[in-house]
């Protein structure tokens, strides 16, 4: 699933382009504590997240994580995109909730898990 | 990268959450310039990112120095906090003493020192409670 698809399945807004809404993605996680996102091992992922601020975008850098998703309507500041920008990260919001967010996804297709260890 | 070793110093300020994250951030970089494998780098960053935060968090900030050889990654962060009790009960998944408004921040699940045991090569932890915390973390190249 292309990250523009989940920006379409989410009625979502394209907060951050960073050129890469092509890319495909086939895990998500969501998780609103970053220690346990920083657990989770797998390649090409998508981060839903209700938590907002720049320590998530600092873990999907360091995690090579490169598209997030802000869940139930968050505004942003622009610490939060400034640093998303400079670090190539794609960032959408979505009005919808959580569990509905992933569930969308899940339905449409994005099933496929990390590991946990 | 012939035999050279590169030495980064970096300050950890205290209870700065815009600007915590930022050392790992440049370590990351410079790792990636250096060509090294990319599955390396993420568990160096990772590391060292959970023990910078904990720094920030726990330990009143602190220094992280770093020393690249083309054999190993080696990360040492440093503070004068209030040291940890009981290593081995900080170490088990979800322990946290973390309080509430840090988990308002999206830390305190108590998977830090978990993650940095199951990302590094190496892990040592020097504390004394009054003293502070050193976190030394070894990352192989190869
Ligand atoms: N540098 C430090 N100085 C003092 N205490 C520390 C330090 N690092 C960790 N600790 C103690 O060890 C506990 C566990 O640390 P750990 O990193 O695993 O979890 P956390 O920081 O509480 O939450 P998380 O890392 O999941 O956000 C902390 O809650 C704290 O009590
Ligand atoms: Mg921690």
């Amino acid at each position: 699933m292309k990250i523009r698809d989940i920006a379409r399945i989410l009625d979502a807004e394209i907060v951050v382009d960073a050129g890469n809404l092509d890319l495909d993605v086939n895990c998500a996680c969501g998780s609103d504590l970053m220690s346990d996102v920083m657990a989770y091992v797998k390649e090409n992922v998508v981060l839903l997240t209700g938590l907002v601020n720049p320590q998530v975008v600092r873990t999907a850098e360091m995690m090579d994580i490169k598209v997030v998703v802000f869940v139930r309507g968050k505004n942003l500041n622009q610490t939060i995109t400034d640093l998303a920008k400079d670090k190539g990260i794609t960032i959408l919001t979505t009005k919808h909730p959580m569990f509905i967010a992933c569930g969308k996804l899940y339905s449409a297709g994005l099933t496929g898990r990390g590991v946990w260890d | 990268m012939s035999d050279s070793i590169i030495n980064l110093s970096y300050n950890i300020p205290a209870n700065d959450f815009t600007f915590a994250g930022e050392a790992s951030s440049n370590v990351k970089k410079m790792l990636s310039q250096l060509g090294i494998n990319p599955m390396v780098i993420k568990r160096a960053a990772i590391a060292m990112y959970e023990a910078e935060i904990n720094a920030v968090i726990h330990g009143g900030g602190g220094i992280a120095d770093i020393q690249i050889s083309p054999e190993k990654i080696f990360i040492c962060i440093k503070d004068e906090g209030p040291g940890i009790p009981d290593v081995e009960v900080a170490m088990q998944e979800g322990y946290s003493t973390a309080p509430e408004y840090i988990r308002e921040m999206g830390f305190g699940a108590g998977m830090g020192l978990p993650n940095i045991k199951r990302y590094a090569d190496e892990l040592q932890i020097d504390t004394e409670v009054g003293k502070g915390t050193t976190v030394k973390i070894t990352i192989n190249i190869n």
